[in-house]
């Protein structure tokens, strides 16, 4: 099959609607445009009843008991926001100390910052290994008796690393506290159940699951414990007074539709995405030496491969690849600045590979064929960067880049 | 970001990319930059010992598009000048013909850096030489 381009692998920033999804959105634009809040006549029925059974469909994919437990956001920033926020306000009387990681989404760290900042909270970033990983230990040393909320992410949007989820919820359960997940990253790509996993609040979005932009959702346990969030939005008092606002209906049957295929695909579409991620990675670090694989080698994602490439700049091989490949050299939330990922520098890699680091995110439109062209189109971009680097010709000569006394800005 | 066209060019067709033996008569390094701030380059001048008119330049950079762009083009203006006229490119020139954005002005100031710590360098260690040369030329 001839390959079309651009292709795009970047699909930890986002994914394409599935059309399946898309054509079940369809009619709640127009013949189904009701109110779901409206009572009184068919519109409203018909609305409602298209955003409950979403809501069915997504608690299904997530292993929720019951649908209430969901609350529609806007996507998984505000979901994030939401279950910080909420549990801290709602919470305060109880303590004000919050444990998360280094390598979560800004959308988790900005708003523990603005607690900070406002004198709400006191936050605690736990360090990662060199793979990514939290280590349960850790958690639990830095629980203290004001701690209300742990917040851990499911797995890296950048490196693809998974977190022991059970294990850590464990930890904050013996405590008596909240364990909070933003599974943007994860949800429909790998098995989660929030009973097992013992989860109390989830983050997730519709657009990572080929889903539309615009809808996320915040799973708020409702049993064992039961969880109450303050709302960050006031208004109408939908969503069960969590978070008022118009439902956008449409986006929302489109959510459950794309959590409800990605339930019915998940098995083999996550060992042919892994596959061709292997594949991807194999083809790559057997051409090229001195790249590395950042993240967990088993732990990770079935569409998620990020790996640096010494002496070379990451933005310069995006740049020589981007008439064709659609690629990503760290979280699009962060691509505006030019500091190197705040993930990979928390690998303990150093900041020159941090500025090398490439990620590749595969997705359930990618082929085979793309991936041979990108492996390969990779290969000779960096080997051509490395013709041009200063840092490659040292090293070449035997001289240990690090030993040189370099004149930082 | 989108790159301006001659940025494009540079970084497509980097003009003058390589090292000269070190050995090479009126040679002058400047490495500037640090790799953890995704930034080094090297830029080489070749100084007629006679004349004091730069004959060749090349350069490596690690960094971004706009990076090499910016070392590609100062090679560029750096053949033909005296040692004189090229310590007067100033980054801003490097900024209006690359259209560097305003996030890119800092790999403008690294090439100036690099103009001016490849001169120091070919000073340095050819001062003497020059000197000689000149005086046998008058």
């Amino acid at each position: 099959m001839a390959v079309k381009f651009p292709i795009f692998m970047d699909s930890n920033s986002t994914t394409p609607v599935d059309p399946r999804v898309l054509e079940t959105m369809i009619p709640y634009f127009t013949e189904r445009f009701g109110h779901p809040g409206s009572r009184n006549h068919s519109f409203g029925w018909e609305a409602e009843a298209g955003m409950e059974r979403a809501r069915e469909q997504l608690a299904r994919l997530i292993g929720a008991r019951d649908p209430k437990e969901l609350v529609w956001t806007s996507g998984g920033t505000e979901a994030d926001n939401l279950a910080i926020k909420g549990v801290v306000e709602m919470y305060r009387e109880r303590g004000d100390h919050i444990v998360t990681t280094v390598t979560e989404q800004r959308a988790v760290l900005d708003p523990c910052r603005r607690l900070e900042k406002q004198g709400l909270a006191r936050v605690t970033y736990l360090p990662v290994d060199a793979m990514g990983v939290v280590d349960p230990d850790a958690v639990r040393q830095a629980i203290t008796d004001r701690t209300v909320l742990v917040s851990i992410m499911l797995a890296n949007n950048e490196i693809g690393t998974i977190q022991a989820i059970q294990e850590l919820s464990k930890v904050a359960k013996e405590r008596g506290v909240l364990f909070h997940t933003d599974a943007t990253e994860a949800v429909g790509k790998i098995p989660i159940d929030v009973e097992k996993m013992g989860i109390d609040l989830l983050s997730c979005t519709g657009h990572k699951i080929y889903g539309p932009k615009g809808i996320g959702a915040l799973y708020v346990r409702r049993r064992n414990p039961r969880v109450r969030i303050a709302p960050m939005i006031d208004g109408g008092g939908h969503e069960r007074g969590a978070r008022s606002g118009t439902v956008p209906v449409a986006l929302a049957v489109g959510f459950g539709r794309a959590a409800e295929i990605c339930r019915e695909v998940m098995p083999e579409e996550s060992a042919r995405l892994a596959q061709l991620r292997d594949r991807l990675q194999d083809r790559i670090l057997s051409s090229v030496d001195e790249a590395y694989l950042n993240g967990h080698p088993e732990r990770r994602l079935p569409h998620t491969l990020n790996i640096s490439f010494a002496y070379v700049e990451g933005e310069s091989i995006l740049m020589g690849l981007n008439k064709e490949v659609a690629l990503s050299s760290g979280s699009a939330c962060t691509s505006s600045t030019l500091e190197p990922s705040y993930v990979i520098q928390a690998l303990g890699v150093g900041a020159d590979l941090a500025h090398s680091s490439i990620r590749y995110g595969l997705h359930r439109f990618t082929t085979g064929e793309e991936v041979d062209f990108v492996a390969d189109r990779t290969i000779d971009v960096v080997k051509r960067l490395r013709e041009m680097s200063p840092l490659y010709e040292l090293a070449k000569e035997g001289v240990d880049i690090k030993s040189i006394h370099w004149k930082a800005e | 970001m989108a790159y301006s066209d001659k940025v494009i060019d540079h970084y497509s067709n980097p003009r003058n990319v390589g090292s000269f033996g070190k050995d090479t008569p009126g040679l002058g390094t400047g490495l500037v930059g640090a790799p953890e701030c995704g930034d080094v380059m090297k830029l080489q001048i070749k100084v007629n010992l006679d004349t004091g008119v730069i004959e060749d330049a090349k350069f490596k950079t690690f960094g971004c598009g706009s990076a090499i762009a910016s070392s590609s083009l100062a090679t560029e203006w750096l053949k033909g000048k005296s040692v004189d006229d090229a310590l007067k490119i100033k980054n801003t020139d490097i900024v209006n013909e690359l259209k560097l954005p305003p996030v890119k002005i800092h790999c403008s100031v690294l090439a100036e850096d690099a103009i001016k710590a490849a001169i120091r360098d070919f000073q340095e260690k050819w001062a003497e030489r020059q000197a000689v040369g000149v005086q046998a030329q008058k």
